[in-house]
């Protein structure tokens, strides 16, 4: 019997000290904020287009980590999803993307100088400053800035904005992945006689 | 042949290799021989690796062999050339040496078929000369590593300070099957390339200097070996193996030492050249011929007549297709490069550029087609074969699945995609492929990264900004509320006053009515103090009148700006009651007169002392009158102001004294006070005699004649000039400084992206500037100021100087007004803008205030 | 005339399948599968021809279940070659359903249900025996005595399942071995186990498979790395032990020559897929399949026991990858783990 009451003395004593060197370090080393947001919005593309439903990358990411799906981030695509998941230890979702949704084609909005008529509309719509121009003067997009978030399309009266797909330079193009077993890799152009 | 193929010196092995057939017979046998000239040449601007180079000609120009096309871009970078003498007949897209077939800018140039060359200039003791001087050389002759890299060998040559190199190898290796380009021009040229090795040693000054060569190539090594006997270069055989002429894998095969990943040979203490550039800065510097042709071997099933050839670079492959006797339906592949390593061609109208060493154009049969690509079957001949000892089957899963973390801690990025293990794959996988593809995925990853970290700097800036502006609004209407609220507290205080003032005036008016009672009665009953009463009615009244002013003036004591309306007013209905209290006593005297009172010398008296009194009034108004556009006539008007009330003064004092005279003639009670009145008006009027001279003194020193108003406009014009001048240098100040205060801000944003150390002394540089640009716009501002004052007085004659002065000064009170009413509304953003108007109008109504003064300054005081 | 436009390197190796791999793998066996038809009978070359029958046509009838092209598929030789270990593995006296089940196992539960040839983790043809030695113990351990052939009309007899096979059982030298171990005197009366070096018999099956294995060495289908690394694991496990105690524990050489050994060192721990991939790796990796194949035989339940040993060290190939990378050319260290 009183092997039993040492023991339990004993085990007491121990979750009394564990227990309380847990307090301690629970009040000590409390981490301020949250940092599993700042490291999910690095994951994401920043383009703080909204499709998601938040108004920018860092709210979702906010709601991300209060349980949020971390599916449906279109412009980030597969990868983005994968990433999330591996970071946040869930299972990989499937892309929740509405139909017809570009994902994964990169886009740059571009304006039709013609028939803009320098309302600043599209100016106050970018999210990243990328529209240069001031009222009554031309607007233009600073294509490096533009994260084709689609943001500026709608506001602008005239509709004179289009969201053209990025093609490749010769310092953009890389090879494609092979075909895949069974299949040959080749493509076989006519030879141009200029 | 008996030259020994085994090596006195030592050398090591690296990992793998392949052996691949050699092919290299069909095109080693015959010299290097010439082609004719082609319908054009295609000079791209990119022929190297670094920022393609910029052209320096138009369409249309002539130009000469040798002459510059296009000069070097930065510090990566090399100039080209133009290969023969024709002209420039288009600058623009086309086809180029690029496995994606895309277009990119070329020069074109159509030969004139006359060769000229350009001038030339040779050093030919350039032992003589800095190494800087040798190597300004080869860059502007255009050489970039001819093995094909195509790495600018000038900056090659130019070692960090202090840098010591142990061996300098030359790269003779060629391991490629089919090429034999570098082993005709050893064979041929031996002599040369000796003497370009030596300039390399000269640049580099090496401990020892090693010539690679493969045992494949026996007449090459007898003739290296025979040009280079007296020197120090040594002649090193490596056994034939696939790949040993990569830079990394021959420096671990002569000197056992390996590149760290990521960086340079020259960290090692190692430079490594292809003797194809040993030979073209021998040209550059002791022929002052730039890099205009090199030898490459055009080979291959389809052609009747393979060889070597040396090529004007620019030359389309077709042209040298042509002239090897292509077969063109037996045409399957044209590849530029070697077989391992080389690109196909989409078309045969791409030109051959610095890096081109080999044309491959085979059958089908030789190149057969690629066969479909089967399971792994994780045989691990791959990494038996890899030179740079990866894990090729690893690297092969994870790109297939594009896991490229996991790729890249497998050492992805450093596969020099040298094919050896897709060549021995037994599943005809295309490994080179899939690593391409993994290692561009991991450059877009990279870039893309970069991209949202820069969106995502801008959006956090963005909604900076816009916070800060919501709160700059919010802080501006909480001052103005409260500024608003201490206004109402501070209207309560006088009110007190004001209640004794309104009683004393109450008291006043009663006492004068009842003294009108008093008179009337007096006048209805004709008796003899009439005028006395009448004069004490007009005392009395001028009393009441003066307590009245006083509660007014206590009224409007709150409303501060419009004070000098209020005082005005209260000035006028002063001078008006004293001019009337005047005008009774003159009344008062001719009655005395007619009726031959005594008192008559007394009433006169009292209305002389009446009329001083008026007569200050009176200039008391004027002076409000005057007071209220303070600035536009202060200057001139104090002068006539001062003479004004000088001569007031003087009458006033004039007639006092008659009126002292007569007392004391008359014998009257009040002679003394009369006189000491005298006094007092006289020193009044000494007084203001005092500042009439003053003010005519200082005027004249600001004001000047007509006569002399040319020297005064000379001198102003000479400030004029001389205030443009300081204008114009000022201006461009500004402009320097703010342009310095960009970069400073770009520099800044750069550091702290990058995280580097000195920020702060960044951040207060970019403070410093900003300041320094700051007082440079105000000062600048001033001046403008200056010049607008100045171009409106000089323009203008003084009528429409004061007209515009009204003008600007009105508009700014109209403005004024409208921003009190603005202010009842809560409008914000009208608000700040009604301020900045009236901030403006303000500038300009000081302006022409100023312009206005300067003017009557200038042309005294007409009027 | 179309260019082609693809990838460097523009050549292969000549002869590059992975038909021609594996078809030299199946020359390989042919003295092996030769010294067994000699030893015991038609009996395995019946089962040969039975396996690679039912192996090709498993694999036909699920490639065509994926959506696959058979012809491509089947062209690399991989169903034939596992369908020839795994009846080479097997006793001559197996009966047909015994093959079928268990070739069918292999091909189409171990091989094609982990995605086809390359995916699977596990040696196929050691699947199938595993799970026919666990489950039909009698059969699996039912041998000839060498030099007992049945006649061909018997053979087919026997395959067909017809005929009791009692009659020509025997043991083989590890049954003999295991059975009378530390009983010096009753081992030294086996003559089965008194053959020219080692047990009779079996000891020229297993040189003959050693004569195959040199043959892939030579013709570089195979590394030294893996079978070096058997034959010195079991070496060197044994030799200590029988030193020690030479009644109870046999000798190096007769395990060497024993049993599936050398079929084991050459053919079946050498299957690419399911073995480790880097050189050192290749050597733990067959050291340690040496010594459990001596561990189990002398101290577990069953005689024979590569198979069990090349399923177990297949579990740990991907450790032992993880562990083993080579040093790449320019890094200071290996690659250790997956930290970054």
């Amino acid at each position: 019997m009183t092997t039993v009451l040492i023991a339990v003395a004993a085990l007491l004593l121990l979750a009394a000290v564990f227990g309380g060197l847990l307090g301690f370090a629970a009040e000590k080393f409390k981490v301020e904020g949250d940092p599993i947001v700042e490291q999910i919005d690095a994951l994401l593309p920043q383009t703080q287009c909204g499709q998601c439903g938040h108004p920018g990358c860092l709210p979702y990411a906010e709601s991300i980590a209060n349980g949020e799906d971390h599916n449906r981030c279109p412009p980030g695509g597969e990868q983005t999803v994968e990433a999330l998941s591996e970071l946040l230890g869930r299972e990989v979702l499937p892309l929740d993307a509405e139909e017809g949704a570009d994902v994964g084609v990169k886009k740059v909005a571009y304006i039709r100088e013609d028939e803009c008529i320098g309302c600043t509309k599209c100016i106050q719509a970018c999210p990243v400053d990328a529209i240069v121009g001031a009222a009554k003067l031309m607007h233009t997009v600073i294509v490096d800035e533009c994260t084709g978030c689609d943001l500026c399309v709608e506001p602008c009266p005239v509709d004179c904005i289009d969201m053209l797909p990025v093609t490749p330079t010769l310092g953009t193009w890389t090879w494609h992945k092979p075909d895949g077993i069974g299949l040959k890799s080749e493509n076989i152009i006519p030879v141009v006689n200029v | 042949m008996n030259a020994p193929l085994r090596n006195s010196r030592k050398i090591f092995d690296f990992h793998g290799g392949i052996h691949p057939p050699e092919n290299k017979t069909q095109s080693s046998g015959q010299p290097i021989r010439s082609v004719s000239l082609p319908e054009e040449l295609v000079l791209p601007l990119n022929m190297h690796i670094g920022a393609p180079a910029k052209p320096i000609v138009n369409v249309g120009d002539q130009v000469l062999k040798g002459q510059k096309i296009a000069d070097a871009n930065g510090m990566v970078s090399v100039p080209v050339h133009a290969p023969t003498s024709g002209t420039v007949v288009a600058i623009g897209p086309h086809p180029i040496q690029h496995p994606s077939g895309l277009d990119a800018p070329c020069i074109i140039i159509k030969p004139d078929g006359e060769e000229r060359w350009t001038a030339l200039h040779p050093i030919t003791d350039w032992h003589k000369c800095s190494p800087s001087v040798l190597i300004t050389r080869i860059r502007e002759a255009g050489i970039a590593g001819m093995g094909g890299a195509g790495f600018p060998t000038a900056v090659k040559m130019s070692l960090k300070e202090g840098t010591k190199i142990q061996q300098l190898l030359l790269n003779a290796v060629e391991c490629e099957p089919y090429i034999t380009a570098d082993d005709r021009l050893m064979r041929e040229r031996a002599d040369e390339i000796v003497r370009g090795i030596k300039i390399l040693q000269y640049l580099v000054k090496p401990a020892e200097t090693l010539v690679g060569i493969e045992d494949n190539k026996p007449y090459a090594i007898e003739a290296m070996r025979g040009a280079a006997q007296g020197t120090d270069i040594q002649i090193v055989v490596v056994p034939t193996k696939y790949p040993s002429g990569g830079e990394k894998q021959l420096i671990q095969l002569l000197t056992g030492k390996e590149v760290p990943s990521g960086g340079i040979p020259a960290q090692i203490g190692v430079v490594c050249q292809n003797i194809g550039s040993a030979l073209a800065m021998h040209r550059a510097i002791e022929f002052g011929e730039p890099l205009i042709s090199r030898i490459t071997t055009v080979t291959g099933d389809a052609l009747s007549n393979p060889g070597n050839i040396e090529v004007l670079l620019g030359t389309p492959v077709k042209h040298l297709l042509n002239e090897s006797g292509v077969k063109e339906n037996r045409l399957g592949r044209v590849v530029m490069g070697g077989p391992m390593m080389g690109f196909t061609l989409h078309t045969t109208n791409i030109p051959v550029v610095k890096t081109t060493n080999c044309i491959i154009a085979a059958s089908t049969n030789e190149l057969p087609e690629p066969a479909p690509e089967q399971p792994c079957i994780r045989c691990g001949s791959c990494a038996e074969v890899c030179p740079a000892d990866l894990l090729p089957q690893q690297l092969y899963w994870y790109s297939k699945t594009s896991d490229l973390e996991r790729a890249q801690q497998y050492n992805l990025m450093d596969c020099i995609e040298c094919g050896a293990c897709a060549y021995v794959c037994p599943s005809n996988i295309p490994l080179v492929q899939y690593y391409r593809f993994a290692k561009g995925e991991v450059r877009t990853q990279v870039a893309e990264q970069q991209k949202a970290d820069n969106a995502r700097l801008r959006f956090e800036a963005r909604q900076a900004r816009l916070e800060k502006e919501a709160a700059e609004k919010d802080a501006r209407r909480k001052a103005r509320l409260a500024a608003s609220k201490q206004k109402a507290a501070g209207v309560a205080a006088p009110s007190v006053d004001v209640k004794a003032l309104k009683a004393a005036s109450l008291e006043a008016s009663s006492a004068y009515k009842a003294a009108v009672k008093e008179l009337k009665a007096a006048q209805a009953d004709d008796a003899n103090n009439v005028a006395e009463l009448s004069a004490k009615v007009d005392a009395l009244k001028a009393k009441a009148d003066s307590a009245k002013a006083a509660v007014r003036d206590a009224n409007s004591g709150a409303a501060a700006p419009a004070a000098p309306s209020v005082d005005l007013k209260a000035l006028k209905s002063a001078s008006l009651e004293a001019s009337s209290a005047y005008k009774a006593a003159v009344k008062a005297v001719k009655a005395a007169e007619q009726n031959g009172d005594d008192n008559v010398a007394e009433l006169r008296a009292q209305a002389d002392s009446l009329k001083a009194k008026a007569d200050t009034a009176k200039a008391a108004v004027r002076d409000a009158n005057a007071g209220t556009a303070p600035a536009t006539v202060a200057a001139a008007d104090p002068v006539a102001e001062l003479k004004k009330a000088v001569g007031e003064a003087s009458s006033a004092y004039k007639a006092a004294v008659k009126a002292a005279k007569e007392a004391e003639e008359s014998g009257a009670e009040d002679a003394a006070a009369l006189r000491s009145q005298a006094d007092q008006l006289k020193a009044t009027a000494d007084t203001l005699k005092a500042q009439l001279r003053d003010a005519k003194d200082a005027a004249p020193a600001a004001t000047a004649p007509a006569p002399t108003s040319a020297p005064a406009a000379a001198p102003e014009k000479d400030h004029t000039a001389e205030r443009a001048a300081k204008m114009k240098a000022l201006k461009t100040s500004y402009n320097m400084l703010n342009k310095m205060l960009k970069d400073s801000n770009a520099a800044l944003e750069r550091a702290e992206r990058e995280g580097s150390d000195n920020l702060d002394a960044q951040r207060a540089r970019v403070e410093d500037v900003k300041r320094q640009a700051d007082a440079a716009r105000n000062e600048l501002n001033d001046l403008v100021d200056q010049a607008k004052a100045g171009i409106r007085a000089s323009g203008s004659d003084l009528k429409t100087m004061k007209l515009e002065a009204a003008r600007t000064e009105s508009a700014l009170r109209k403005k004024m007004k409208e921003l009190d009413e603005m202010k009842k509304s809560a409008d914000e953003e009208r608000i700040n803008v009604l301020y900045q108007e009236r901030d403006l109008l303000k500038r300009e109504a000081d302006i022409a205030a100023n312009a206005l003064k300067s003017a009557l300054e200038e042309q005294g005081l007409t009027e | 005339m179309a260019l082609i436009t693809v990838s460097s390197p523009h050549t292969t190796k000549k002869g590059n399948h992975t038909g021609a791999f594996m078809r030299q793998v199946i020359y390989a066996t042919a003295p092996g599968l030769a010294a067994l038809t000699w030893l015991f009978g038609y009996g395995t070359l019946l089962n040969v021809c039975f396996a690679v029958l039912v192996a090709v046509g498993c694999e036909a009838l699920f490639l065509r279940a994926r959506g696959r092209d058979v012809s491509f598929y089947l062209s690399d030789f991989s169903a034939v070659v596992t369908a020839l270990l795994l009846a080479l593995a097997m006793p001559p006296t197996s009966p047909w359903w015994l093959i079928l089940i268990g070739t069918a196992f292999a091909i189409i539960i171990a091989k094609q249900l982990y995605g086809g040839l390359g995916m699977n983790p596990f040696n196929p043809a050691m699947v199938g025996y595993v799970l026919l030695l666990i489950s039909f113990p009698v059969e699996m351990t039912r041998w000839i005595a060498p030099h007992e052939a049945p006649a061909l009309s018997d053979s087919i007899q026997i395959f067909l399942g017809q005929t009791n096979v009692d009659a020509f059982s025997g043991a083989t030298p590890l049954d003999t071995m295991r059975t009378w171990a530390g009983n010096a005197e009753q081992l030294s009366n086996q003559p089965i186990l008194h053959g020219a070096f080692a047990g009779e018999g079996w000891e020229w099956v297993n040189a003959a498979f050693l004569l195959g294995g040199l043959y892939l060495m030579w013709r570089r289908i195979i590394t030294w790395h893996i079978p070096a690394g058997v034959l010195a694991g079991l070496t060197a496990i044994a030799l200590p032990f029988w030193l020690f105690d030479s009644v109870r524990f046999a000798d190096p050489l007769f395990h060497l020559f024993s049993g599936a050994a050398m079929l084991g060192a050459f053919f079946i721990a050498t299957d690419p897929v399911s073995a480790a991939t880097s050189r050192n790796g290749r050597l733990i990796f067959g050291a340690l399949i040496g010594v459990l194949v001596w561990v189990i035989r002398t101290f577990g339940g069953y005689p024979d026991a590569m198979a069990f040993a090349v399923l177990l060290m297949n579990l740990a190939a991907p450790t032992i990858d993880y562990y083993t990378q080579p040093r790449t050319y320019g890094h200071k260290a290996a690659h250790r783990g997956a930290s970054k």
